[in-house]
């Protein structure tokens, strides 16, 4: 039995796709998902993602624990309400799972782990946390809506309950503000400024109602995955997972290595790795002939080695395909891709290609 | 909803044949298809003089979504291809029974769209799904 959130009947009065994600009924699209796409990059559309996972950490020693489980370190957080991106890595330093931490304040913070990797997040999590003075609560109950977009605060301020309106004006991108059981994080997966807005689920479908009537445009998660994609951002299981190491997944930039002496799991394992001189490389492709880059297809680099896409697809800013690959560090400025047994060329960039609305490499 | 004209035949797998005065048939992908797959961005079209085999795959149309493979409804030689798809691959989405067309062939034998299924057939095995 898939699970729905709050939302589900309002997605098929809308018309929406649905598709099974990870055990949740979600609407993949609700026409055209480059339509959606474009609409996210030019003005403002909204994603239900109440399938996410929020867990609250609360207690005396809150800080410490998350300093110990997350391999980013929570005391760069100084300011209320900023966020924080971070691996949450095993003893190998696999990555167990990728999460945004918020800190409300020295004995609370919040966290929104992948809906796909819950249950064993919690488990973990919960496992870890038996030395400290923790407690751990998934607030299930609550249901959120990502608006993202150049638009997305001039939409959502007005209509968020008062006094909260004034205060997400305000807040700085990677931040949060929150009244009551409404949470507003200026947070998102798209590349684009915006909100992800947590809220009790029986005010969900009024809040989604509000925003179409000012025109904000409901998309799916099609359009998040091609959004997220141009972004340079990693989707948990396809770009990374339990086998692979931030060091191998571009996310070498979430490890806190300072202060020498916060130790957090997966550190000595880290440690080893980067000494090593033959870790793979994350990068990003470009294709230049035609066709579509896709997930598992191989990289061919100039010397023979081989490396592995692990999520691509067509972008409809750039209009070309672009892919994220981990492949060994020997690779040069331009590479052979194997689509269905024919080499095709693509050349090897950063894996950032679109943030607010902009082109950020060379075509 | 999904619209299946019935002047022309349906596979299983989801392209229409159509059965043209000269004795060409023309090949594409169902409505039904077009809006499971969602908006098209590339279409790898076979060489024109090409042999194919009842179902044999012959071409691939990628969406957002994913890449998928066209089966052939019927053997023969290809004797025309849509090039203009090459840069409208959209025009699948727009019009699948018109100008989002995939390929002709000169079929060996023509009988075997009798193999096939008829707009009644499909709608109610599309319906079932």
């Amino acid at each position: 039995m898939t699970k729905q959130t709050i939302l589900n009947n309002a997605h098929r009065e809308l018309g929406a796709r649905m598709v099974d994600f990870g055990g949740w009924d979600m609407p993949v699209n609700y026409g055209s998902q480059i339509d959606e796409h474009h609409e996210v990059r030019n003005a403002v559309g909204m994603f239900d993602v109440s399938h996410m996972t929020v867990v609250d950490v609360s207690g005396q020693q809150a800080k410490p624990f998350l300093q110990y489980l997350l391999a980013n370190d929570v005391a760069k957080l100084e300011r209320q309400g900023k966020a924080l991106y971070s691996c949450m890595l095993n003893e190998d330093a696999g990555i167990i799972d990728d999460l945004i931490v918020y800190f409300l304040d020295d004995e609370n913070y919040r966290l929104v782990v992948n809906a796909s990797t819950r249950d064993k997040d919690l488990a973990w999590i919960e496992q870890q946390a038996e030395s400290f003075e923790v407690s751990i609560d998934e607030r299930a109950n609550l249901a959120m809506i990502a608006v993202q977009g150049p638009k997305a605060r001039q939409k959502v301020c007005p209509i968020l309950p008062e006094r909260l309106g004034m205060s997400a004006a305000e807040i700085k991108p990677f931040s949060a503000c929150w009244f009551g059981e409404w949470f507003v994080g200026r947070t998102g997966y798209t590349g684009e400024d915006g909100f992800e807005i947590m809220l009790p689920e029986d005010k969900a479908l009024g809040f989604w109602r509000q925003l179409l009537e000012v025109g904000v445009k409901p998309c799916g998660l099609g359009a998040r995955d091609t959004l997220r994609l141009e972004a340079g951002m990693n989707l948990y299981g396809q770009d990374m997972d339990e086998t692979k190491n931030p060091l191998e997944s571009g996310l070498a930039w979430t490890i806190s290595w300072s202060p020498a002496e916060r130790d957090f799991i997966g550190k000595a394992a880290l440690e080893t790795i980067k000494q090593q001189t033959n870790n793979d490389k994350f990068v990003g492709l470009l294709l230049e002939d035609k066709g579509v880059l896709r997930g598992h297809q191989q990289v061919v680099l100039e010397d023979g080695s081989v490396g592995e896409i692990t999520s691509g697809g067509y972008s409809p800013t750039m209009e070309r395909s672009i892919a994220l690959a981990r492949v060994p560090a020997t690779i040069g400025e331009q590479c052979k891709i194997d689509i269905r047994g024919k080499l095709k060329n693509a050349s090897v960039v950063k894996p950032c290609f679109v943030r607010q609305g902009a082109v950020q490499i060379k075509l | 909803m999904s619209n299946t004209p019935d002047d022309r035949k349906y596979a299983e797998s989801h392209e229409w044949a159509f059965l043209d005065n000269d004795g060409t048939i023309r090949v594409g992908i169902t409505d039904h298809a077009q809006q499971a797959l969602g908006d098209l961005v590339f279409v790898e079209l076979p060489e024109v003089g090409q042999s194919v085999g009842k179902g044999d795959e012959c071409s691939v149309v990628e969406s957002v979504k994913a890449a998928s493979d066209i089966y052939s409804p019927v053997s023969g030689e290809i004797i025309a291809v849509n090039d203009s798809l090459e840069d409208s691959p959209e025009a699948v989405n727009e019009a699948p029974y018109d100008d989002g067309w995939l390929f002709v062939i000169q079929p060996v034998d023509a009988s075997e769209l009798d193999e096939l299924m008829d707009a009644d057939a499909y709608q109610q095995s599309i319906d079932e799904e």
